[in-house]
């Protein structure tokens, strides 16, 4: 553990990129080998699941901090993360450990089948004995989430340069379900045939924003556009006669989407399809909105499935007759794609006439000028898309985010004047800061003030600090970590999308939310009504 | 019921009996004042009262203003309440204000903390009916290590930087923490280049109190010549085009709000030393304790959270509103440290 803890705060000493880079290859290069696994899964968000529940954690720790329960939660607020509190409060460690990450980790495992004397018993021995990194460390494995500034692309590189193995390779090694208790570092990384590559999906390509102007990416007959779909990114793969659905944030979702199921039967061996689950029922494309109610679902009732039906748009071919074929051009992966979408059934290039299979295709425009382009893109919301799509024909399926072959030209988002009611502390660097705000409309008689969304960012560190500032100085009321203000300050939310919906308070879901500008130059009274944002809905009726 | 020896209105903390306010944040006629960062010691007032250390100080930042000096426990009477000044261990000069009238004491602490810094002369404890303390890290999540820790620390990453080529580049206040970071570099590492407004505070007080010397960074310094070495720069630096010709550098900050990772991120400074001239949560409930006071006013910081924390420990214990800021000057950047400098 001190081997990690060591790395942990090596990592938190340094903003440089290079720098955190250089401490992790070291850490790979002399760890053992098991406290590598761990090291791999715990930085790509596979985490054991949490032992202890929070409400517990949070007594027990005040208890060893000798402080009353709300002095603990004040203190919780106020610094922005359990695992940084608890570390802080607790008393200078008495003892030292050479317990291992490894060993540390199979305790914490071990830990959720005990009852809560034993529970409490492991937590206060071992905060005891360790040294406040340690102790931070330790409570965040407890917690589970591990989010330090360290992102999963980050480790893979200093993996890379540790291990002299290429980069977009081990990003694809450590892609899929494996297992860091029972997986050695020889067989995830080293291996160089490894042999359970049949569930495993490849690491997504993801596209960039157009900063600038859209022709500046040359000749438009270089491009593909199409669509860019608003639902879950997912990869269906289907080998050895089974399926496998993963979601972009690498979370196999198989069983939610049993509508899938019947692909199987449908496409060959050896298929690896990249688009995006959409709902979609009765001819039409779905609103988000609609899809969150299966997002969260890990089983799916009858009932559901009829309301909420989904498809996948597919946009690309990355594995054809079992062959790997990410560095073939996209326009020769694409007329794949469309030969495969033939034998499915599907008689023409027209997505809507599906006979009840859920695979449509996603449409490849093609334009002749960046004027019929930017035409096109203003057609996007009623087409239940985000904007475009933007591919060059002859680009390869690339690793990660990367600049140059594919691009996103997103439609502008939909803006309303909105006041602070609420500000809530952030977390992590924002932690300490009032960040997390709630904005509301008028109501029909501007009389009231009616919650209709919360943003977390869009503004300046400057200007978070000036408007904290603002917040401690117009504090009405606090309820615990929130605070409600004097209605004063005026902002433009910016949003992608909108729907009708009976879960929010407002009866308007909004999708993205985020503050676009700071309005000093309005007063409460020229904020924006829900009226004027039930008007942007768009019409039901295309 | 009468009127408490000291209330807190709009101007500042207000003597009634004497016709007196106690660091007041509007312009009065009379200021008695504690020590000299900016929110304690501001701009307008017709007389100041302080310890005589401040004198060179609140002269330097405020200009030609009426100000006479007192030495520590010598008494003086406006109106039959007597005042004395009562070492607070803050920052060089820095004084609790005793206030006593008809037999009863109240103390008023403006900045303060426990450690001996070997700069300030130390706290001492002063017994009360009534103590006005800050508890600008009223907080349990708030615990120090003693400062000579910290500057091992300090020193072993000068070392590891010059090790590397690198320049280091440390944010501290320029009044009190820059003189307390000064006192204690190693200068067997490297040399100490310093930020004009801290060359100039530190010259203002170096007839009092002996400090390494240091060099000003002048638009004739090279980053060759800096490389290796430390540069001691107000917070306000960061990111600054000042700074932006020393590369390459690295940054630290030392401040009490280190203790949070946030704080550290948030700022984008590389390396975050936890060092305070406040009070920490231990420290605040042991003055409390040693002054035997039964009232306790909290003016600053996390008064709520504190105030609640005492009144269940049994005190009486109240928070009031003032504009003091405590330790916030050096987690935010604050135009106002360069401009009065």
């Amino acid at each position: 553990m001190k081997r990690f803890a060591q790395l942990i705060k090596q990592l938190d000493s340094t903003n440089k990129t290079n720098i955190k880079v250089d401490a992790l290859a070291s850490y790979f290069e002399n760890a053992p080998d098991t406290d590598k696994v761990w090291t791999i899964a715990i930085l790509s968000h596979r985490r054991p699941p949490r032992p202890i529940n929070t409400t517990l954690l949070r007594t027990w720790a005040s208890e060893l901090a000798n402080i009353p329960l709300w002095l603990f939660e004040e203190s919780y607020h106020i610094v922005g993360d359990l695992a940084e509190t608890i570390a802080l409060v607790a008393p200078p460690s008495e003892k030292s450990t050479e317990k291992s990450l490894t060993q540390y980790l199979e305790e914490i495992i071990a830990l959720k089948q005990k009852d809560d004397a034993q529970k409490k018993e492991y937590l206060l021995e071992n905060l005891k004995k360790l040294e406040y990194y340690e102790r931070f460390v330790f409570t965040k494995l407890i917690t589970g989430s591990f989010r330090i500034g360290v992102s999963q692309k980050l480790m893979t590189r200093a993996l890379a340069k540790a291990t002299q193995i290429d980069e977009d390779l081990l990003a694809y090694k450590l892609m899929g379900n494996w297992d860091p208790n029972t997986v050695s570092f020889h067989d995830l990384i080293l291996e160089e045939n490894a042999s359970d590559f049949l569930s495993k999906p490849y690491p997504f390509y993801l596209a960039y924003a157009i900063e600038d102007e859209v022709s500046d990416l040359g000749v438009v007959s270089d491009w593909s556009i199409e669509h860019k779909w608003d639902g879950i990114r997912a990869q269906v793969i289907i080998r050895n006669g089974e399926i496998f659905i993963w979601s972009r944030g690498e979370e196999l979702v198989t069983d939610k989407y049993p509508e899938f199921h019947q692909l199987v039967e449908i496409l060959p061996d050896g298929t690896v399809i990249d688009g995006e689950i959409l709902p979609y029922s009765e001819g039409k494309i779905g609103t988000f909105n609609d899809l969150q109610t299966r997002i969260g679902r890990k089983t799916v009732s009858k009932a559901l499935l009829a309301k909420t039906p989904v498809i996948l748009k597919a946009y690309d071919l990355l594995e054809w007759e079992g062959k790997d074929i990410r560095s073939t051009p996209f326009s020769q992966r694409r007329g794949l794609l469309e030969k495969l979408y033939k034998v499915t059934g599907h008689s023409k290039h027209n997505s809507t006439s599906s006979k009840n299979i859920p695979l449509h295709l996603s449409e490849n425009m093609y334009f002749t000028s960046w004027e019929e382009v930017a035409e096109e893109r203003t057609k996007s919301r009623e087409k239940q898309s985000e904007g475009l799509m933007i591919k060059r024909k002859d680009a390869t399926y690339q690793v990660g985010r990367k600049k140059g072959d594919w691009w996103k030209w997103k439609v502008d988002p939909l803006t309303i004047d909105a006041v602070l009611t609420y500000a809530m502390r952030g977390h992590g660097r924002r932690s300490n800061l009032f960040t997390d705000y709630t904005f509301a409309l008028w109501d029909t008689a501007q009389s009231e003030l009616v919650t209709f969304a919360k943003a977390y960012s869009g503004l300046t560190d400057t200007e978070f600090r000036k408007v904290d500032a603002w917040i401690k100085k117009n504090t009405v009321e606090r309820f615990g970590p929130v605070r409600s203000v004097t209605p004063q300050l005026v902002f433009e939310i910016a949003f992608e999308g909108i729907a009708l919906s009976k879960r929010h308070k407002s009866g308007i879901a909004t999708r993205f939310p985020r503050i676009l500008r700071w309005r000093q130059d309005k007063k409460i009274e020229e904020a924006n009504t829900l009226d004027d944002l039930k008007a942007m809905i768009p019409s039901v009726t295309q | 019921m009468k009127t408490p020896l000291l209330v807190f209105n709009e101007n500042g903390i207000y003597c009634e009996a004497a016709g007196v306010y106690l660091d007041p944040w509007r312009p009065v006629d009379k200021a008695i004042i504690t020590h000299g960062h900016a929110d304690h010691s501001r701009w307008g007032h017709k007389k100041y009262i302080t310890h005589v250390s401040n004198v060179p100080i609140i002269k330097h930042r405020l200009g030609d203003i009426n100000v006479s000096g007192r030495t520590y426990g010598e008494t003086f009477t406006i109106n039959n309440v007597t005042f004395s000044f009562h070492p607070a261990g803050h920052i060089i000069g820095s004084s609790q204000i005793r206030v006593e009238y008809k037999g009863e004491v109240w103390v008023f602490t403006g900045d303060y903390k426990l450690e001996d810094d070997g700069i300030s002369v130390p706290y001492e404890p002063v017994k009360c009916n009534t103590f006005i303390t800050e508890c600008t890290f009223g907080l349990p999540a708030f615990k120090w290590i003693p400062q000579s820790e910290v500057f091992s620390d300090i020193n072993s990453w000068w070392a590891a930087n010059r090790a590397e080529g690198k320049t280091s580049v440390l944010f501290g206040y320029s009044l009190g923490k820059a003189q307390r970071l000064l006192k204690y570099l190693d200068t067997s590492i490297g040399e100490i280049y310093t930020h004009g407004a801290i060359e100039n505070m530190t010259n203002v007080i170096r007839p009092m109190i002996s400090f390494p010397d240091t060099t000003l960074i002048t638009r004739d310094t090279t980053k060759e010549m800096l490389r290796g070495n430390i540069v001691i720069a107000p917070p306000s630096a960061h990111g600054s085009t000042w700074i932006r010709k020393m590369v390459p550098y690295v940054t630290a900050s030392a401040s009490g709000w280190m203790t949070f990772r946030g704080a550290r991120r948030r700022r984008a400074i590389d390396k975050g030393f936890v060092l305070s001239d406040h009070c920490d949560w231990q420290g605040l409930l042991t003055a409390i304790q040693e002054t035997g006071a039964e009232k306790i006013i909290s003016t600053h910081g996390y008064t709520d959270i504190f105030s609640k924390y005492l009144r269940e420990l049994g005190f009486d214990a109240r928070t009031e509103k003032t504009q003091y800021e405590g330790e916030l000057a050096e987690l935010e950047t604050k135009k106002e440290n360069e401009e009065v400098l």
